[in-house]
């Protein structure tokens, strides 16, 4: 049990995925225009992750290695697609507004990395518990850019107005508000050299795509590329040695019989 | 043809796919430090969103339609895109190693790029016909080209600069964005 309290404050605080890991900048950008939003994209993540990963975690000795990353799609779509029926059916208002980024939770980086890095090794139960916090962490940390955002450019926090009319900056709620914002973020971080994938004091290595989706490289695919390359490699080198082997029975045969010859001709 | 070319303008420069709809980020913030790079990375999302474009609106109208099965567009969107994907990879390194050795480094990293499942399914919600939807699948993989080549240019001209260093690494990279995305703004008025 104590395990499982401990994953949930490593994905809540300490790799806290959207100030820490800065995974999913997409979404992170994309539906933190108001807080509502940003707690139902958080929430909707979450419950996809939570399942993802204790799915996987469950499968994880019968999916052959080779085609995990493709079994892990298609675990993720379709837990996707039944959020998104949910959504449509019972919070039509929400769906509305997330509009395009629900199916765009297959990918999302969190999702993915999650499975390769912890889901793929532990239990189902401690893999619930690990989505359930990084889940937590995401929705926590795309609420309070959400609410920021909102304040500053639509002057309310969950629709409460609290900045008069006068006083707001639109801009803030628009496109390139996203990216200030998280250009402020991140300024700070490197000011207070607090831990984030951004200025490098946080080792990338440990997921599948990094886990800094500022230098992402199309995450999962990457990984499976790279198994693929592997593979490749390996038959080839198997290969290269077979025929260098056969060379060189080829070659000890000649020379056996070229000694042979030479005796009889003695 | 009017609207053909609106529907293009419109996806390239209007709600570009980057700096309006947030989709393929991840890209245009990691693999912008070169225009060559970036000119090489462009050229590939084209190529692979047309081609995604094309076959994911065939299985839609052919497969996912007269069988019932729409609510299934994401995963099948999905897998057929990386299959794609690969298939294409497979296909450029064995018949045309020239334009793998331009092209192939970053077919694999665009697979999972949101970029790619967005404007298939975009074409569905906006319920585009064939020629529409491989019309704005060509938009959208122009726009993507075109701001991450300038978000290059700016970064190998800003890369001299005297910038504080709390601003240093991404923050000046999403100031930049944010200022192109500005900038992109004006193009609203344009349709």
């Amino acid at each position: 049990m104590n395990k499982c309290v401990e994953r949930l404050y490593n994905g809540i605080i300490k790799e806290n995925p959207t100030f820490v890991l800065m995974l999913g900048m997409c979404p992170t950008l994309a539906v933190t225009t108001t807080a509502i939003n940003g707690v139902g994209m958080g929430l909707s993540t979450t419950a996809v992750l939570v399942f993802s990963n204790l799915i996987i975690s469950a499968l994880r000795k019968i999916i052959p290695d080779r085609v995990r990353i493709p079994a892990y799609i298609v675990i993720v779509a379709s837990l996707v697609t039944i959020v998104q029926l949910l959504l449509q059916a019972f919070i039509p208002s929400l769906y509305q507004s997330l509009g395009i980024f629900i199916p765009l939770i297959v990918v999302n980086c969190i999702i993915l990395g999650r499975a390769e890095a912890y889901a793929a090794k532990n239990g189902p139960l401690e893999s619930a518990f690990d989505g359930i916090g990084m889940g937590l962490g995401f929705t926590v940390g795309l609420t309070c850019i959400a609410a920021f955002r909102e304040l500053l450019g639509a002057g309310a926090i969950f629709g409460l107005e609290l900045i008069p009319e006068d006083f707001r900056i639109a801009i803030f709620g628009l496109a390139p508000g996203a990216f200030f914002v998280l250009a402020g973020l991140t300024a700070l971080q490197n000011k207070f050299k607090a831990p984030s994938a951004t200025n490098g004091s946080v080792p990338q290595s440990k997921l599948a795509c990094g886990g800094d989706c500022m230098s992402c490289h199309g995450c999962a695919s990457q990984a499976n590329h790279g198994t693929l390359e592997e593979v490749r490699a390996k038959a080839e080198a198997e290969a290269q040695a077979k025929k260098e082997a056969a060379i060189k029975a080829a070659q000890a045969k000649k020379a056996a019989e070229a000694a042979e010859a030479g005796k009889t001709e003695e | 043809m009017k609207e053909l070319i609106l529907v293009i303008v419109g996806a390239a420069l209007v709600n570009n796919i980057i700096l309006s709809q947030f989709q393929g980020l991840c890209p245009f913030l990691g693999v912008s430090k070169k225009v060559d790079t970036s000119l090489g990375m462009g050229a590939a999302v084209v190529f692979v969103i047309v081609l995604a474009s094309i076959v994911t609106n065939l299985i839609y109208t052919f497969v996912l339609v007269p069988t019932g099965l729409t609510y299934l567009q994401t995963i099948a969107f999905i897998l057929v895109i990386a299959a794609l994907v690969q298939l294409v990879e497979m296909f450029l390194k064995k018949n045309m190693p020239s334009l793998y050795q331009a092209l192939g480094v970053f077919l694999p990293l665009i697979t999972t790029n949101c970029a790619v499942l967005g404007s298939a399914l975009t074409n569905v919600q906006k319920e585009y016909n064939f020629i529409f939807s491989v019309a704005n699948g060509f938009g959208t993989a122009v726009g993507f080209t075109i701001a991450i080549v300038l978000l290059a240019s700016i970064r190998e001209s800003i890369e001299d600069n005297d910038i504080p260093f709390n601003f240093q690494g991404s923050p000046i990279v999403l100031i930049t964005s944010g200022l192109m995305a500005i900038a992109f703004m004006g193009f609203s008025g344009l349709i």
